[in-house]
């Protein structure tokens, strides 16, 4: 047998897929109105072209790229421009959106092929066709997928990693990705390798979906055969993350502060390699995604096709509506998500999941002095010391936190999550990075 | 053991401890800084808190300013007046005048009268709870009310009240704006005590839209224009501005006919008489 693939240390929460899994995806409704925040991507936020009274198709282009790292923005629906303001944001707070009014009666007959075929065109045109789309990761963090298409000169990319794991409690997204549209990823894969130029492909995902695995193994194209690799995981979290991904499945290393293809790696998210591919099928650019509805807080949970913009009350209301119980509302998977204070915030490309949870989940918790077991030090997948970073949190010591390398966490939230003493250690270093955000520490004095 | 190895190691010892006392005598003798002995007993006149309030780097900093004339005492807002004056005579320079200062909020949106539209379960202080979807209120400007300014405060002079808002206490404040710091949602500023004018809120909301999530928000109705000195209050961005270079004209009329408490007229501490907006009366 062949090495086992792993990486160390990590946790292992209840995976509560069940709810969604078997759930075929189907199509929600055009809400009355759906809000574009302009940065719904990594990088510089979108800057709109369109004005308040315009009227727009569908597919159209309301918000231009601002720069390499940023990506445009294209309506979901056909309607008129009612508002450029500030909107709550997925992530927290207030930014900048273009609100439309979804004409009512309309047909939503999207224009004719606005992204050209993929056939004919070559590597150039190809990562400008992907770019022009607004494909962006879909796999939460949504850095611009063009960007990774185009391995900078100084590095050689000789595998590409494609991200199906999905190790985030809930979510079926990239489940049900690969299990209806098992064309749509490989087509992917193949324009990926063409644009990248890497000729091998790893495809990683957890041994939790065996169907998914099944399902791109029997389809797999001749062609594609000794070049596309199909690896079932072990079911730990975070093995979705990229870091993580490669060291399973490739044994490398990524070094603190490098970026995988500085080891020779492209990582891409498994529902973002579909979208390549659909955003060529249908011509129309990257104007709805697929999100998985669920939590014991919703009455039916599902798995949509929503345009987006469409804020999260209608998503919820396509689904049975939240029951009584419901007490918090997720985007993103309950370990990395973000907790939303308004049911108007829209559904962006970023946008994996909503949850919904109920009192008995989120009920907040006391939390205890440490008692130094080391439990977050044997569930940091990076090899952090959580506690010492704790302890700093709290007394504001940001700048020796620094020290000790805090910006290698990536806030996956394995030691709180392990934490005897219901210490919120990953809310205490998210908060430190915000903080350092804001005030970069100053320069040690020579 | 002899009488002889007795002495020897006493005598060794001995030596060796004179060649450092020597080497130190000489080095503090070969190095020695002079420093102006005023300024040790100036420190020790000064409260010792080094909060930061005069803009130095601390109370020996500030003796040091001082003594060189840099200063003057009464910068200290710390230091009682009697302090003050004693500092003076000793240094045998002005007392000098420092403008009292108060840290005033700029919200007034306690539970009772703003609306809550998520709780926040998390990480128990101001900073975490606005990076969680801004704390989850109604209004995205005001105070969340999780104390991180009575937690900075050195001198005890911040209290939260009932409904959890803080209250300053003006004879305990020293201005010295940690709170100012602390606060996330940027809602304290320092102000002069006789600036007493005050529009208690930060919305750039107006009208009905900022009044269905605050009862006492300012709504840029525009009376407090009307009834105040021509160009002492003007509406921006949505809120009342007072310009305070025109303080001498400001009077309680101002606060006359708002509709909600938003403007008030403060002495003392805020938050007194519960900011309560106006009966809406038939005119």
């Amino acid at each position: 047998m062949a090495k086992r693939m792993r990486f160390r240390h990590g946790v292992h929460p209840p995976e509560l897929k069940q709810l969604t899994a078997a759930i075929p995806v189907r199509r929600l409704p055009f809400p009355d109105e759906i809000v574009l925040p302009l940065s719904q991507h990594t990088g510089k936020p979108a800057v709109p072209i369109v004005r308040i009274g315009d009227r727009v198709e569908r597919g159209d282009k309301v918000a231009e790229a601002d720069g390499f790292i940023s990506s445009p923005i294209h309506t979901s629906a056909a309607g008129t421009v009612t508002a450029i303001e500030l909107w709550p944001h997925p992530t927290g707070g207030y930014q900048d959106a273009i609100r439309i009014a979804v004409a009512p009666y309309d047909a939503q007959v999207p224009r004719k092929r606005i992204i050209p075929d993929w056939r004919g065109l070559d590597r150039k045109q190809l990562v400008d066709a992907v770019r022009q789309a607004g494909v962006v990761g879909l796999g939460g963090a949504a850095f611009p997928t063009h960007v990774k298409l185009v391995p900078p000169d100084d590095v050689s990319i000789d595998t590409i990693v494609i991200n199906g794991c999905e190790c985030e409690p809930y979510l079926t997204t990239d489940h049900r990705t690969m299990v209806e549209y098992p064309g749509r990823v490989h087509l992917g894969i193949r324009l990926m390798m063409k644009t990248i130029g890497a000729d091998r492909v790893m495809v990683g995902i957890e041994k939790n979906k065996p169907d998914a695995i099944e399902r791109l193994r029997a389809t797999l194209p001749d062609d594609l055969e000794g070049h596309v690799t199909i690896h079932g995981l072990t079911v730990k979290y975070p093995q979705g993350a990229e870091k993580m991904l490669i060291k399973a499945l490739l044994g490398r290393e990524v070094p603190s502060g490098r970026l995988p293809m500085h080891v020779g790696v492209v990582v891409h998210n498994v529902a973002s390699v579909a979208t390549i591919a659909e955003v060529f099928e249908t011509g129309l650019p990257l104007i709805e995604r697929i999100v998985t509805v669920t939590g014991p807080g919703v009455r039916r949970p599902a798995n949509l096709i929503v345009p987006v913009g469409t804020k999260v009350r209608d998503v919820f209301d396509a689904c049975g509506g939240l029951t009584e119980t419901a007490r918090e509302i997720v985007f993103g998977g309950p370990m990395m998500g973000a907790a939303q204070a308004s049911l108007d915030v829209p559904i962006t490309k970023g946008t994996t999941g909503v949850i919904a949870l109920t009192g008995a989940e989120v009920k907040s918790q006391h939390s205890y002095p440490c008692i130094r077991c080391g439990h977050c030090l044997d569930a940091c997948p990076v090899f952090l010391n959580p506690q010492l970073l704790g302890q700093l949190a709290m007394h504001d010591r940001y700048d020796e936190m620094v020290e000790n390398h805090l910006m290698d966490c990536m806030v996956c939230g394995c030691c709180g999550y392990t934490c005897p003493s219901n210490i919120p250690l990953t809310q205490l270093f998210a908060l430190a990075k915000n903080q350092l955000k804001r005030q970069p520490p100053k320069p040690k004095a020579a | 053991m002899s009488i002889t190895t007795i002495l020897l190691s006493v005598a060794i010892l001995g030596g060796v401890g004179l060649t450092f006392a020597a080497a130190i005598a000489l080095t503090h003798w070969k190095f020695k800084v002079w420093e102006d002995p005023r300024i040790d007993a100036v420190t020790d006149m000064l409260p010792g808190a080094n909060c930061g309030a005069c803009g130095e780097a601390g109370c020996r900093a500030f003796a040091e300013g001082v003594v060189l004339g840099r200063i003057q005492p009464a910068t200290c807002t710390v230091m009682g007046a009697d302090d003050v004056l004693s500092m003076a005579q000793f240094l045998g320079v002005e007392a000098g005048e420092a403008n009292k200062r108060v840290a005033r909020l700029l919200c007034a949106g306690g539970s009772n009268v703003a609306v809550q539209e998520a709780d926040y379960l998390g990480l128990d202080t101001c900073k975490a709870a606005a990076a969680v979807a801004g704390g989850g209120k109604g209004c995205r400007w005001g105070c969340l009310g999780l104390d991180d300014c009575e937690v900075a405060c050195d001198f005890d002079a911040i209290y939260m009240n009932q409904y959890g808002i803080p209250v300053v206490i003006p004879d305990k404040c020293t201005a010295c704006g940690d709170c100012v710091d602390a606060c996330p949602k940027d809602l304290f500023v320092l102000m002069p005590i006789e600036q007493k004018l005050i529009v208690q809120c930060k919305s750039a909301l107006e009208g009905d839209e900022i009044e269905a999530l605050c009862r006492v928000a300012c709504t840029a109705c525009e009376r407090c224009v009307a009834d105040a000195a021509p160009g002492l209050i003007e509406i921006r961005d949505g809120l009342a501005v007072v310009d305070y270079s025109k303080n001498d004209l400001a009077d309680v009329s101002a606060i006359a006919r708002c509709p909600t408490g938003a403007i008030v007229w403060v002495e003392g501490a805020q938050f007194q008489a519960s900011a309560q907006p106006l009966e809406k009366a038939v005119a």
